[in-house]
């Protein structure tokens, strides 16, 4: 059978505008003028991808994983044809959908039905495949009592699920998800997820599943994509790549040593060490939901008479910070130093965090007025997982738990009466 | 199941693209029928505005230069002469201001989804189409009231008309919706360059009063002018000017030809930019 994917030495490059992403007309007349003075200024270009190389059979379900401006949207973009590459080309087998389109085109003024025809046939689907499919659709979406009303007296939730129940029945050969782009009810899009998930496995239809959470790659892919700076670095069996990546880019650091310090912009303070640890003291990078992680750095003060505090942010594997927290508990905090050799340890307490890969910057400053000594990002990098045999947030509930954070919280409880 | 092969290169030579756009036919009526619902929807009066629009306009004209300047538009009264020009002046007015407009107001869906561009400024003039059919209904009423005879030659006059203006109005709006996504402020001029045709259009006056040989001529560029005069001598029976007719026809097909070529060769990075 021939691939349903067929990409050869797809490149894409982009040019870097130093502001707007669009030009005004204003601006071009201007520059005119001043480029009979000046030599043109050379336009910045870069690479989104680069020789990409890539086969998909039919029925595959294929996860792309990669950081923040691999590529991955990029490549899914190409692929939907919404922007065409720079080099290269691909041979795409059957109609591809995404749920990158969901409530595209909706209008406020037409009816929930008009809505769905006029979404379905902008995503692809012919008016009779429309009819045909109307009734499971406003069934899937839960608002049968409102299809003949206008959007516009919709809830914004009623308005997703119509969005999403069209999606859901798109039916493509070819399905693209973008789970970054993918908002709203969760619930739902789950539900959704679920329906896709089915078709896919009865009429083997491709997937294409862009995602930060290597979980959901882990459960819904059978292979998986690496990209890095435009590149693809890896392909095959999905836990393979989620193990390269993890030890590529994502790799955990217990330790950092910085050999000649990294030094305070007044020379007054030098950090030399930062690390992780257990609560019994042992280096590690890897807690589970359950413990405490500490986090300590070793410094130096070089002159008497500096006044700060110890800082750390957080991140998640998404670059979203979790918290960023400033010593005010400590003695040291906020004292007027002596020279000579310091420690501090920050401890960020168990069943907090959920699963995955953390970040952690390094802080030496005076939050008020705000004087920054030292501010070291990406310092220290630790993964977090579930260990089952454990009492945690998760119960004995295994699938996906939506939420940046997931502490233990303490439920109450009783029969009143 | 023989399955739609798709080929994706990057941008290559020139087409027309039509072939595609009419495997998306029935996106393209969607689009226009929604424009249109939303439209009449919107409005309190409906679908009677597009008919009170140029019945307004007509009486305003009628009673202020019928009396005043006195143009000679005979063999037509001047309420059929101004409706003439009227109806296809804002076909054309409103067909280049939505065209123009609307790639930026569908730029979410542009940044989403693939299929054919043209598709928009198509159908924005579609929309402005069904507003001259009420327009033209009304004009036929008053051609009645007035008394005007038909000819054999009337329909393939007012075809021939019609298609002239369609296709420089089609070229127009998509030249401007192109410049729009890449210069975001040249929509400001639009407005401006609107007004100046309306003037250089002979929607008030007839193009043979002017008698200044340099204006004569650069009023013949416009292709307004050439559809206004073949809907006026379907009536009238008299010989279209032959100057008005070959000049606004040749910026026709020019204007159409240019704005398709510029449409199609910036299209391709409207998702990049928008």
């Amino acid at each position: 059978m021939k691939p349903a994917i067929d990409i050869r030495n797809l490149g894409k490059q982009y040019e870097l505008n130093e502001s707007a992403p669009y030009v005004a007309l204003r601006d071009i007349l201007s520059q005119s003028v001043k480029k009979v003075f000046s030599p043109a200024a050379k336009k910045e270009k870069f690479w989104a991808l680069r020789d990409i190389d890539l086969r998909i059979e039919p029925g595959e379900r294929v996860g792309i994983i990669g950081r923040n401006g691999a590529g991955k949207s990029t490549l899914l973009k190409i692929i939907s044809r919404i922007t065409p590459p720079t080099t290269g080309e691909a041979f795409i087998r059957g109609r591809v959908g995404s749920l990158l389109e969901v409530g595209t085109g909706f209008h406020p003024e037409l009816t929930g039905r008009e809505n769905i025809y006029l979404n379905g046939s902008i995503l692809g689907l012919k008016k009779a495949e429309i009819t045909r499919q109307l009734d499971a659709i406003i069934d899937f979406s839960g608002v049968e009592k409102f299809i003949d009303t206008p959007l516009k007296h919709y809830s914004s939730g009623m308005q997703l699920r119509l969005a999403f129940s069209v999606a859901a029945h798109l039916e493509p050969e070819i399905l693209l998800i973008d789970e970054v782009l993918a908002v709203g009810d969760l619930e739902f899009q789950k539900k959704c997820l679920g329906k896709m998930e089915e078709v896919s496995r009865k009429d083997g239809r491709t997937i294409l599943f862009v995602s930060h959470n290597l979980d959901s790659i882990r459960k819904f892919c059978s292979a998986a994509l690496l990209l890095d700076e435009g590149k693809l670095i890896a392909n095959g069996p999905t836990e393979n790549i989620i193990q390269q990546y993890i030890a590529g880019h994502l790799t955990t650091m217990a330790l950092q040593e910085w050999p000649s310090g990294v030094q305070a912009y007044n020379r007054q303070l030098l950090l030399k060490k930062a690390w992780l640890h257990g609560n019994s003291g042992v280096m590690t990078d890897r807690f589970d939901t359950t413990e405490s992680i500490g986090v300590s750095i070793q410094y130096e003060v070089l002159e008497e008479g500096p006044v700060f505090t110890h800082g750390l942010n957080l991140f998640n594997q998404e670059q979203v910070m979790i918290f960023s927290s400033h010593d005010v508990i400590s003695p040291l905090s906020m004292k007027k130093r002596e020279k000579g050799l310091y420690e501090a340890t920050a401890w960020i307490p168990g069943h907090l965090l959920t699963e995955g890969i953390y970040s952690v910057d390094t802080a030496l400053f005076n939050p008020n007025p705000l004087d920054i000594f030292i501010h070291e990002s990406d310092v220290l990098r630790f993964e977090i997982f579930t260990d089952y045999s454990k009492q945690t947030a998760r119960g004995n509930y295994t699938a996906d738990i939506p939420g940046i954070v997931r502490p233990l919280i303490r439920w109450e409880a009783q029969q009143t009466f | 199941m023989e399955q739609p092969l798709t080929h994706i290169k990057p941008p290559g030579r020139f087409s027309t693209g039509f072939r595609e756009i009419w495997q998306y036919r029935e996106l393209f009526y969607f689009f226009t029928w929604r424009d249109i619902k939303v439209k009449y929807k919107q409005t309190s009066l409906g679908i009677l505005w597009a008919i009170l629009q140029p019945l307004g306009m007509m009486l305003l004209f009628t009673l202020l230069f019928s009396k005043t300047l006195k143009f000679d538009t005979s063999p037509l009264p001047y309420p059929v002469f101004v409706l003439a020009g009227l109806i296809l002046w804002n076909l054309f007015q409103s067909s280049v201001s939505h065209a123009g407009e609307s790639m930026i107001q569908h730029a979410g869906i542009i940044k989403k989804i693939y299929f054919p561009r043209l598709i928009i400024p198509g159908a924005a003039v579609l929309v402005s189409l069904f507003d001259f059919l009420m327009g033209f209904f009304i004009f036929l009423v008053f051609c009645l009231v007035y008394k005007q005879v038909f000819h054999w030659y009337t329909l393939p006059f007012y075809l021939s008309g019609l298609l002239l203006l369609l296709l420089a109005a089609f070229g127009t709006g998509t030249f401007l919706a192109a410049l729009n996504v890449k210069y975001r402020d040249f929509r400001y001029t639009i407005p401006f360059l609107l007004q100046v045709l309306f003037f250089s259009s002979q929607v008030i006056y007839p193009a043979q009063g002017v008698s200044q040989p340099v204006l004569k001529y650069v009023l013949a560029l416009n292709p307004v002018n050439a559809a206004i005069e073949l809907f006026r001598c379907g009536l009238t029976g008299q010989t279209p000017d032959f100057l008005l007719v070959a000049a606004g026809g040749t910026t026709t097909v020019i204007i159409f030809l240019a704005g398709l070529y510029f449409f199609r060769k910036t299209e391709a990075y409207f998702a990049d930019i928008a």
